[in-house]
């Protein structure tokens, strides 16, 4: 059997590493080549070296939307992961309807992010109205809105990752706990949280990153108004490449600073989370 | 042995799938195993999207054998006349057999749609430009039209782009815009005791279109309106009706003032008068001023439509849509926007073009070929100029259109009145604006100082400042 697996390898690994290359590297190479080139469109790059580069640090909506894009991905990490492992508990102890409030909790994953930040947008604003104001008229409601709308989106998601985590935790472990005495919450804090550091990991991967990338729901929600500050970085990326004549390679040069960026703290979150990790 | 039949079997599939998947626009690729069901269904999303294209390749085939070869693919920057050029466009392939395809742009989404619209191999043969600044961009790839049908019909070098010697672009319709009012709603107005004119012509300064529109606002319960004007709405649908049309005046008085038709630094001396005429529609509108951030287009037009407000700024493309949301030629009039600049009592509207029709030079010979002719037919058939005349409702600059094709409704006339009571028309200075970055700022600035976020210094900084800047980041 390892043999004809062995044997067969390239042939399995064809279709996916042909596909990888076609979308993803090819693109991501040119991309990179794109950043140190001046151009209209894609087809006359000319090089001009690194002043792409330099440009982005002069451009204030670029660091703007940095700094609101970590204090959002900060936000929403927290919350979102705070949120759905407590759900999760709730939905592991066996209440009735258990499977029913799953997949009500599971479903707004299954909405688009366009078509959840125009719900949002008219839930929100409706809101608002009443006070006279709406989701535009200052950073900071786009900012709460969006949180809103993440965690909205993500906690189901999250929550059923969490609940395979917790309902992983052996029951014997569980039950010794309690025969030394040990109260709900010294359960949660040294049995329960230590085994699903695995989910917990992966929650904080998922959602961090996300967060972070997060395109389509800004969009739709305040599309960066007002004055650009609500934008994050993936929309500044796009308004810069399309919104601006002249800015196409600046536009590029954001998202390798970009791709750096997601790289980089998704590596470190990773490894900070699984240094915490237990061996069952 | 029954095991490695297996897996190879499996792979056939995976690979044979991919192939499919993969292949599935090109004509060639044979068909799908009928009982192979996941590459089935791979291979018809493919073959879905390409089904438009399919249609496109099947008549420029036909056409192939008559000579002509190539098809059009236009960009199409108006969505207001979405429907009737695809409709034009329909006509004559059935005439001719030529392809034409048709796609318009959603609202703010032109510049980045013909962006990556150009870049693909069936790129747009047919775009347009708004004017000098969008030329810059795009001049790499703009046909010179210099020896076209089009440009012989023209009739003046006014509605024509130009590098040197080479026609790159040529203005297709002419339009006007100014503050349109509700005229039912008006004559309500002129009868009541607290009404400030007796007739609608005394409104010729800032001052009366102030006291008007004041006492309109004050008024509203009584003639059963929500206010003066229309929500002047900041969201992208609309927001280019401030930022861009109403800053033309204060950019348009500056440039008569010092007598130039560009600058590289504007002084934003008509300023103030900027200031008081958003403060009008900020303050006499139908919402409170902190929710034009997010008000649109649509939401202007509705209350306009629907008569709770009187007055709506706006041009001559908005009467299709105004009739069809059920008004009447009888509801619609126009006044100038009045500012509060010196002699404004002879001010006009504002008429000029944004609207270049470019070919684009990168295209092979026979779609520029096709190009042309079907721009040639669009103005010199019937069905062309009948179609933009009547349809469209598109005043157009070409002679062609002369005997009989000119466009007629209510809004236009309007403008013809103010020109032939001997009022000075004020020119579009705005497609001068140093780029798009300048008129976001200005658009936001604006947006802030009405919700009480920002000071009216912000507008002023953006304006000035950032013209300066614009224009040397574009030029340098």
């Amino acid at each position: 059997m390892e043999k004809t697996i062995k044997k067969y390898f390239p042939i399995f690994a064809l279709p996916t590493a042909a596909a990888f290359t076609v979308f993803f590297i090819i693109p991501f190479i040119m991309g990179v080549y794109l950043s140190f080139c001046s151009f209209t469109t894609v087809k006359d790059a000319k090089l001009i070296g690194f002043s792409n580069y330099a440009k982005i640090w002069g451009d204030p909506t670029f660091v703007h939307a940095l700094w609101y894009t970590a204090l959002f991905s900060l936000v929403a990490v927290i919350s979102i992961n705070v949120l759905a492992f407590a759900v999760a508990l709730l939905l592991t102890k066996g209440i009735k309807g258990t499977n029913v409030f799953r997949t009500v909790f599971f479903m707004p994953n299954l909405i688009g992010g366009i078509v959840l930040g125009y719900i949002w947008q008219l839930i929100l604003n409706g809101i608002l109205a009443r006070y006279d104001l709406t989701l535009t008229f200052s950073e900071k409601y786009g900012f709460w809105g969006l949180v809103i709308l993440l965690n909205w989106q993500q906690i189901g998601y999250m929550m059923i990752i969490y609940i395979a985590g917790i309902q992983n935790v052996p029951g014997d472990l569980i039950e010794a706990a309690k025969i030394d005495g040990a109260t709900k919450f010294q359960t949660l804090k040294s049995v329960t949280i230590p085994m699903v550091m695995p989910s917990i990991t992966i929650c904080t991967f998922l959602t961090l990153t996300n967060a972070f990338k997060l395109y389509d729901q800004n969009l739709a929600l305040t599309a960066g108004a007002p004055s650009d500050r609500s934008e994050l970085l993936a929309l500044n990326i796009y308004n810069t490449f399309y919104g601006r004549n002249g800015w196409e390679g600046v536009g590029q040069a954001k998202a390798v600073v970009f791709f750096i960026l997601v790289a980089v703290i998704a590596i470190i979150q990773l490894r900070a989370t699984r240094s915490k990790e237990v061996q069952q | 042995m029954k095991k490695k039949v297996i897996s190879a079997l499996l792979c056939v599939a995976m690979v044979s799938s991919m192939l499919i998947g993969c292949g599935g626009s090109d004509d060639t690729t044979t068909p799908a195993p009928a009982d192979d069901a996941a590459a089935e269904t791979e291979a018809e999303a493919p073959a879905d999207d390409a089904a438009a294209d399919a249609e496109a390749e099947a008549p420029a085939d036909d056409a192939a054998a008559s000579a002509e070869g190539g098809s059009v693919y236009y960009l199409n920057f108006k969505p207001e006349q979405a429907d009737d050029w695809v409709a034009l466009a329909a006509k004559y392939t059935e005439q001719t057999g030529v392809q034409v395809d048709v796609v318009t742009a959603a609202s703010s989404t032109y510049e980045s749609t013909l962006k990556s619209e150009i870049a693909k191999t069936e790129a747009p043969t047919l775009f347009q430009v708004n004017g000098p600044v969008g030329m810059a961009t795009w001049k790499d790839y703009c046909y010179d039209l210099s020896g076209s049908e089009l440009y012989k019909n023209v009739k003046s070098d006014d509605f024509v782009l130009k590098e040197g010697d080479a026609v790159t672009g040529i203005a297709y319709v002419i339009e006007t815009y100014g503050i349109i009012y509700n005229k039912t709603i008006m004559a309500d107005y002129l009868t009541k005791d607290y009404a400030v004119i007796s007739d609608v012509a005394e409104i010729n300064s800032f001052d009366q279109l102030k006291a008007v529109a004041e006492s309109i606002q004050a008024n509203k319960e009584d003639l059963g309106v929500e206010g003066a004007f229309t929500s002047a709405g900041m969201d992208s649908s609309s927001d280019w009706r401030f930022k861009t049309h109403l800053a033309n005046l204060p950019i348009y008085y500056e440039f008569e003032g010092n007598g130039y038709s560009s600058v590289a630094a504007i002084e934003g001396t008509y300023l103030d008068n900027y200031k008081a005429i958003w403060d009008l529609y900020i303050n006499n509108s139908t919402c409170a001023p902190t929710l034009l951030s997010s008000k649109t287009g649509d939401e202007a037009e509705a209350e306009f439509a629907l008569g709770e407000a009187v007055f709506f700024q706006n041009g001559t493309w908005e009467y299709g849509n105004l009739i069809n949301a059920g008004m009447t030629d009888d509801d619609l009039g126009m006044l100038p926007i009045f500012i509060g600049a010196e002699g404004e009592e002879n001010q006009g509207l504002c008429t000029g073009s944004e609207n270049y029709w470019c070919v684009n030079s990168q295209a092979s010979e026979a779609d520029i070929q096709a190009t042309l002719d079907f721009l040639a037919w669009v103005i010199t058939s019937d069905e062309g100029r009948d179609a933009m005349a009547n349809t469209m409702g598109f005043l157009t600059p070409f002679s062609t259109f002369d005997d009989g094709y000119v466009a007629e409704n209510a809004l236009i006339k309007a403008a013809d009145e103010y020109i032939a009571g001997g009022k000075t028309s004020v020119a579009w200075c705005f497609p001068t604006i140093p780029s798009e970055t300048w008129k976001d700022g200005v658009g936001s600035a604006l947006t802030e100082y009405a919700a009480g976020t920002g000071e009216w210094d912000a507008v002023v900084t953006a304006f000035v400042d950032g013209w300066a800047t614009e224009y040397q980041a574009a030029n340098n």
